[in-house]
């Protein structure tokens, strides 16, 4: 597996459309607010915190990024400390606070139990290894008993998918056209590009 | 900013213009009016306003915000979940299904504020599917006479579609001429080419031309979480401001809790908060419409001395034969930059499977669409469900311009054990939250298994490389099922229920069998339909 990401839109900044009419007033204060206001810790303990930023850093890694990451974790800190659920939960799974404080513990118990050590405090491919194990439900740990291993995995890369998705910086690297209204766009068809979408790289 | 409700004192937002109002007729809780309605998507927002033209005095609650697009939606995904029903419920069974998002809206206008504006029918044959395909139920209700009322809704929103549709007996023009289909649907076009079936411009409820005060679609592509420019013809921007011109009151941000039963066992109102306090609301008569899942919960959650079991519920059928449609793809990479971002997520269709019976080793039908996910989106695809994470997920999702998708909407068989029913939990207004049960059956797990192979040779013809699977369901259908017999059924053909003749239910989840189609549209026609039915029954004197 490549540790590397591939940029196939060097040139693309979905920001300097900010006053083009691609954006709207709208949806530019959504996007500021969401670039400069990122949330303080207040759901996870200080321990839980690191152990989750470790898991997203294995999740999603940004070693591209060094010093600017996008951040996940504060955001998913503030859903679980406003409690704003997704809609639903599956029978077999605690409420959401609940499922999110159980799995961090389990994953750091799950480390322990291969590797003798906390998740954080692991090698990186020992770390790959462990998330591996419990995203098939391969687990050892006692910590897993009233929470389902695989559902929890995925439950949470949705989540950390879900909120870098969200993110400029990562429209720029999938060469996403990004907030539309009210310009929209005209080039429909098979490679047909507007001039303000993301150009790609030649191979 | 949607804090507190917009519709009072008169007035009601102008969906056209940024702070605008429109004057609106009020109703005092005291007031008996004839109808009260409880939700205002495409079941609720339709009848309201075929009830309010047609004379009655009708008061339409629903528990979301009242929306004017242009100004409160923004281009952004994460932003515009404050479309979605996030109330907790449960969901189990062999195959749970996923909530919250694509298949529950909480607005005015319902989930049709963020559909994906697919406006198609439902086959005459399926329709009649056990007297001519020999499966699960016939529809209470003449396939003719729906066809009749699906002219009506295509002029009512518009609809923009091809001059000549491959599939069915002959259908009216549709009003508006169809969009230019994007790279993304003209994938599904080689491939159905290649393979020998027909395909077609999807019918969509967005305009391809000026309409009154709404543009045509610009093809932002943000459909799915909701339309800022008003060229969706969603029931937020069609049947509402027609409904509040002839007289209907939308009750915004007022969740029923409970439809009240009188001494003589006849519904005489509904209890609904706003505002921070539990109101009554006096009605001669109660419809249902907060789709599969609300409903039953409502009928269920308002059981009294006098029916113990729920509302309408002797049959013991309230929140049974409850059907997600399934709603699997097939995604590959394409050698051409598709940038399926732009245009409706879903302009090319193929409905080659609802209208034959030959190479088919299951009953039922399905469509399948073209696709166009936006990146949080297609990043649950990408990492929950094609499982992929770390620097692999990364470099998957840049391929985000050169993938092309096909997914279908699939008919799941009505079984009894898939149900709707209330959890032991209550919400923050006290009211117990719903459990969701569903597993497919055999037949079900044959026709998306048909759909899969299909449609990947049909990407593969079309030049995609890399094909992968993914199992989704999309809408939510049946749980208060019509029909002919008391002890069968909910409801009668015309939603009005069998135990008590002044309450009716008029939404999806009416549908006695799931189709292979978007139901939206369907919804809507027999929500026209009941409309004129209850016109009618008052014209007899048979309304009380």
């Amino acid at each position: 597996m490549s540790d590397t990401f591939r940029h196939r839109f060097p040139d693309y900044d979905v920001l300097e459309k900010w006053n083009s009419p691609s954006w709207n007033e709208q949806t530019r204060n959504v996007i500021k607010d969401r670039l400069e206001n990122v949330p303080e810790r207040k759901f996870f303990s200080e321990q839980e915190w690191n152990t989750l930023q470790a898991i997203c850093d294995r999740l999603i890694p940004q070693p591209d990024r060094a010093g600017a990451p996008i951040p996940i974790v504060p955001f998913i800190d503030r859903k679980l400390h406003q409690n704003k659920g997704d809609g639903y939960r599956f029978e077999n799974m605690p409420s959401m606070r609940e499922a999110w404080k159980r799995g961090v513990a389990a994953v750091d118990a799950e480390s322990h139990a291969r590797h003798g050590a906390g998740f954080a405090g692991i090698a990186d491919n020992l770390k790959d290894a462990t998330l591996r194990a419990i995203q098939h439900g391969d687990v050892r740990s006692e910590a897993w008993h009233k929470l389902p291993a695989k559902k929890f995995f995925e439950i949470m890369l949705r989540q950390m998918a879900n909120i870098y998705y969200a993110h400029p910086a990562a429209w720029n690297e999938i060469g996403f056209g990004g907030p539309a209204s009210p310009r929209g766009y005209v080039r429909l068809g098979f490679d047909r590009r507007d001039p303000w979408e993301a150009m790609e790289a030649d191979d | 900013m949607t804090d507190s409700p917009r519709a009072v004192n008169g007035l009601a937002p102008d969906v056209f213009r940024p702070g605008g109002w429109i004057p609106m007729r009020c109703h005092n809780d005291e007031d008996e009016v004839d109808f009260a309605i409880v939700g205002t998507g495409a079941g609720g927002g339709t009848l309201a306003c075929k009830l309010a033209e047609a004379g009655f005095s009708v008061v339409a609650f629903d528990a979301g915000p009242f929306w004017r697009p242009l100004e409160d939606f923004a281009s952004d995904e994460l932003h515009q979940q404050k479309l979605y029903w996030l109330s907790e419920r449960i969901t189990g069974g062999d195959d749970p299904v996923s909530l919250g998002s694509n298949n529950s809206g909480r607005s005015v206008g319902g989930s049709t504020v963020h559909f994906t504006m697919v406006s198609l029918r439902i086959s005459p044959d399926q329709l009649k599917a056990r007297s001519r395909l020999g499966y699960a139920v016939d529809w209470p209700i003449e396939p003719e006479e729906m066809w009749r009322y699906y002219d009506e809704v295509e002029d009512a929103l518009k609809i923009a579609g091809p001059v000549n549709y491959p599939w069915g007996p002959p259908r009216p023009r549709y009003p508006y001429r169809p969009h230019e289909v994007n790279a993304a649907g003209l994938v599904l076009a080689r491939g159905c080419e290649k393979m020998g079936v027909a395909w077609a411009a999807t019918p969509l409820a967005t305009l391809s031309a000026p309409r009154g005060r709404a543009h045509p679609c610009v093809y932002r592509g943000f459909c799915a979480v909701g339309c800022s420019t008003n060229a969706k013809q969603s029931v937020l921007v069609t049947w509402i401001p027609r409904a509040i011109a002839a007289g209907a009151e939308i009750r915004d941000l007022a969740m029923v809790g409970r439809v009240e039963i009188g001494q003589y066992g006849r519904a005489t109102g509904v209890l609904y908060h706003r505002e921070g306090q539990w109101r009554r609301q006096r009605a001669r008569n109660v419809v249902v419409a907060g789709y599969a899942i609300e409903t039953p919960r409502l009928l269920l959650n308002s059981a009294c001395p006098m029916f113990p079991n729920g509302l309408a519920n002797s049959s013991g059928l309230v929140g049974k034969y409850f059907m997600p449609q399934s709603n699997h793809a097939v995604w590959g990479v394409m050698d051409e930059e598709i940038r399926w971002y732009k245009g409706p997520p879903c302009m090319a269709i193929c409905e080659h499977w609802n209208y034959t019976q030959s190479g088919k080793d299951f009953p039922g039908g399905y469509c399948f669409l073209s696709q166009g996910p936006l990146p949080m989106e297609w990043s649950h695809a990408v990492a929950g469900d094609h499982g992929l994470w770390g620097m692999e997920l990364r470099n998957e999702m840049a391929k985000y311009n050169h993938y092309a998708g096909l997914k279908i909407v699939g008919e799941v068989l009505p079984q009894e054990k898939n149900r709707i029913e209330l959890a032991d939990e209550e919400d923050e207004l006290g009211l117990k939250i719903p459990r969701v049960i569903f597993g497919y059956g055999e037949d079900d797990k044959k026709l998306y298994g048909h759909s899969l192979r299909f449609m990947r040779d049909c990407l593969e013809a079309a030049g995609g490389k890399d094909i992968w699977d993914q199992a989704d369901t999309s809408h939510l259908l049946g749980g208060c099922r019509m029909g002919t017999d008391p002890t069968a059924s909910v409801t009668n053909a015309d939603g009005r229920t069998w135990d008590i003749p002044n309450l009716w239910i008029c939404d999806g989840s009416l549908f006695p069998t799931s189709a292979g189609v978007n139901p939206s549209l369907t919804i809507q026609a027999v929500a026209c339909r009941i409309g004129d039915r209850i016109t009618a029954l008052s014209k007899r004197g048979d309304l009380n």
